[in-house]
Formats: structure tokens, sequence, C-alpha cells
């Protein structure tokens, strides 16, 4: 019966993994949730932003803000944002495949490239291939702040003021539905253009009446851009993380259930095998007295 | 029929409006602006205050109290993105009471010059806030 006592242990232990996934997939569940909430509420906003960003791009004002002007682009920054934990299936590593193609791109092409990263996973990926990191926020929890990320957010910026980056990139998980997470890649300085059709629109030479004056104020609406759109992107990212990890624990509890069957099979001809040799002894016993 | 724009009013909590509007409200940095169809371009910021959208037709006006944003038109579209906004019908006043009250108290034992501007930034949203429900008591009356 050696076999068998073994099989049962094998069989307790994924049995306790099991109730781990099962554990971790209900936790998910629940999160995903408010997560998805979180994101659905500010997504209006930050495409309003976007829009009203798109029109800015299109604008012909008097005084160029440094986000409105388009330089050669000789190195490229990216902001990563990434989840802080891992068991959520394949989700960073689709963002950092990507990531990886273009990065590659742009390294033919001799320009250089600057990260700054957010979230644990993304850290411990650019110190294992190495890239230059400027900045790194860690630790965001389920409802990340605006403020947490502004600091890393500005070091960025300030990059792109000093001519260090010529175009800030954003990096993050879209949120499509709890199955599928599309990892993306969008321009956040220098402003990108609006669509086709509102540029149809906007196609004659023109300018906003600005109050009280465009600096002030175009620093303030490009603040706020920046801010609303990287939030934007943490707190998809988040609802991503929550529903890819409920996948990825549904499917691994589902795996251990059906390891568990097959291992009971098992199990059961072992015991059989050694009962029906127990008998045969026996009986063979009885036959030789 | 009168012509009228689409007005979207959008706050970092969600979407407070969308539909068209006749004429368009706003608290700007430097004055109340009044907003019809074909407004040339404009930007600016808004001041905490109450946001008025008439849809025409005779049909009510919708109420809106923002805490600060920014403010972009265009001849076809008007965006509104608040900091903060809600309908006007669901501001606390009592809520808004005990906000300037407590703003005023800090105000009177200021101690340090960022504390003093941010609690007149804080009396000025609460003022707001109550003179926004004042106008819609006044409209219902």
């Amino acid at each position: 019966m050696a076999g068998a006592k073994e099989i049962r242990t094998q069989i307790g232990s994924i049995k306790n993994t099991q109730k781990i996934t099962r554990a971790m997939e209900m936790v998910a569940a629940a999160k995903m949730r408010k997560a998805q909430d979180r994101m659905l509420a500010s997504r209006p906003y930050a495409e309003k932003m976007r829009q009203v960003i798109g029109h800015l791009a299109l604008a012909h004002p008097e005084q160029k803000h440094p986000f409105m002007e388009r330089r050669e682009v000789k190195s490229v920054g990216y902001i990563i944002v990434s989840s802080d934990r891992g068991l959520c299936g394949g989700l960073n590593n689709n963002l950092f495949r990507s990531l990886v193609k273009e990065v590659k791109v742009l390294q033919e092409q001799g320009r250089g490239v600057r990260c700054c990263v957010v979230g644990n996973k993304a850290v411990a990926f650019f110190s294992r291939v190495g890239g230059q990191v400027l900045a790194q926020a860690t630790h965001l929890g389920d409802a990340p702040h605006i403020e947490d990320l502004v600091g890393t957010v500005k070091v960025m910026l300030d990059a792109y003021t000093d001519g260090e980056v010529d175009e800030v990139r954003i990096a993050y998980n879209r949120f499509v539905n709890t199955m599928t997470q599309d990892p993306t890649v969008e321009q956040l300085v220098p402003l990108p253009e609006a669509d086709e059709e509102e540029r149809n629109k906007l196609k004659h030479h023109w300018d906003y009446i600005y109050e009280p004056d465009a600096r002030e104020v175009l620093e303030d609406l490009l603040g706020r851009y920046v801010e609303s759109l990287v939030y934007q992107a943490v707190v998809e990212n988040g609802a991503c993380e929550q529903s890819a990890r409920m996948v990825a624990m549904k499917a691994a509890s589902d795996n251990a259930g059906s390891l568990i069957d097959e291992l009971e099979l098992v199990y059961n001809k072992a015991r059989q095998a050694a009962i029906t040799q127990e008998i045969s002894e026996i009986v063979s016993g009885a036959a030789a007295v | 029929m009168a012509m009228t724009v689409h007005v979207d009013i959008v706050s970092a909590e969600g979407e407070l409006f969308s539909g068209q509007g006749e004429m368009i409200y706003a608290p700007a940095v430097m004055g109340e602006l009044g907003i019809a169809p074909r407004h040339a371009p404009l930007v600016t910021r808004l001041k905490p205050g109450d946001v008025r959208v008439d849809p025409g037709g005779g049909k009510p006006m919708e109420h809106f109290y923002v805490s600060g944003g920014i403010l972009e038109v265009q001849p076809f579209r008007v965006t509104i993105m608040a900091d903060t906004g809600v309908r006007a019908a669901d501001l606390d006043e009592a809520a808004a009471l005990e906000a300037k009250r407590q703003a005023e108290e800090a105000l009177a034992n200021k101690s340090g010059q960022m504390e003093i501007a941010k609690a007149q930034a804080e009396l000025a949203e609460a003022v707001a806030q109550l003179q926004t429900i004042e106008k819609l008591r006044k409209m219902k009356k």
C-alpha cells in the first residue's frame, strides 16, 4: 500500500492548493466589482479630456506651450503601469512583451528609451532586463490616489521639458471586458491630435479665447490632462488586474479539480490491486496448508 | 426651432449631464459666462459655483454645482470638466453650512500661509454651494 499512501498525500496537497486558489478567486471577484466601478466612473472625464486636448492640438495659439511643440524624436519616455502583485495570468507579461517589441524598433532606429514605472511587477521586470528607469511608484493599493502618482509623472514631464525625452507615452492594460485586457500604448505629450471627424470640423485657422490668459489656462489644463490620463491608466490597469486574477484563479481551481479526479482514479486502482494481491496471497497460503 | 449646442458635463466621479442646450451659464474665474450655440472657441477655468443648462422648449433649467474645473467651448460642443460636481438638487445644505462654519473657524485661528489659502478655498466652495441651493429654492417657489 506504499503507492496508495503517497497518492493520498498528493491529493491532500492539491486540495489545499485548490482551497487557496478558490479563495483568491472569490476575493478577486469582489475586488473586481469595485475596481470596475471606479474605472467606469472616471472614464467619461478622461475621454472628454482627451477630446478637448485633441481640439487644442489643432488650435493655433499665439503662445505655444512646450507640450504642444513637436520636436524631432531622439528619445522616448514611457510611463509603464503594471500591477503590484502577481498571480494574475499573463497580464503583465503581455504588456511587457508588446512594450519590448516597440522598444526594439526604437532602438534599431537609434532612439533612446527612458522609463517611469508604476507597480512592483514593472520594477522587477526592468531590474531584470535593465533599462533606464527614472522613477518608480509602487504599493498604490486597491484605490489609487492621484497624489501617489504625481511624483512619478512629474519626473517624466520634467525630463520632457529639459529635452531628455522628446515624447512621452503611457503603457497600460486597457479594460475591454472581464475576459479581455488589451495592452495599450498611448502618446501623452506632445499632445496627440483629434480623430478624423473632429479634425474636419476644425480645419480652418482658429484659436481659443483664453480667460484669464493663455499661459495660465494652458498650464492648468495640461496639468489636469496628464494627471487624469495617468490616473485613468492606473485604474484601468487595476480593473484588469482583478479580472485577470479572477479568471486565472478560476482556471487554477478547475485544473486542480481535474487533477484530483485523475489521482483519485489512480488511487482507487492501486487500492484495488493491493486488495486483490492480499486475497490471492491468503488463498494461496490456505491452499499450501 | 431654436438653435442648440451639445453640452457635456463630467466630473472625475462620473458623467453628470449630456444633452442639448439652448444656453449654458457657467461661473468662470473672470465672471459668469453665458454661452449660446455657435459661440467662438474658448477655454477658461471655472470657480466654485453653479452651472445651468437651459434645454429649451420650455423644459426646466438643469442645475449643477461644480467646485471648479475647466470649460471648453467649441461652436458645436460645450464641455465642462468639473473637479467635483453634483446635480444641484443633490446638494446637502446642512453639510455645506457645516463646511462653511469649519472653514471660517480655521480662518479665524489662522496659522500657516498654506492653511489660510486652503481655508479660503474651502470657504469659497461652501459659500458657492449655499448660493446654489438658495437659487434653486427661489426657482422652485
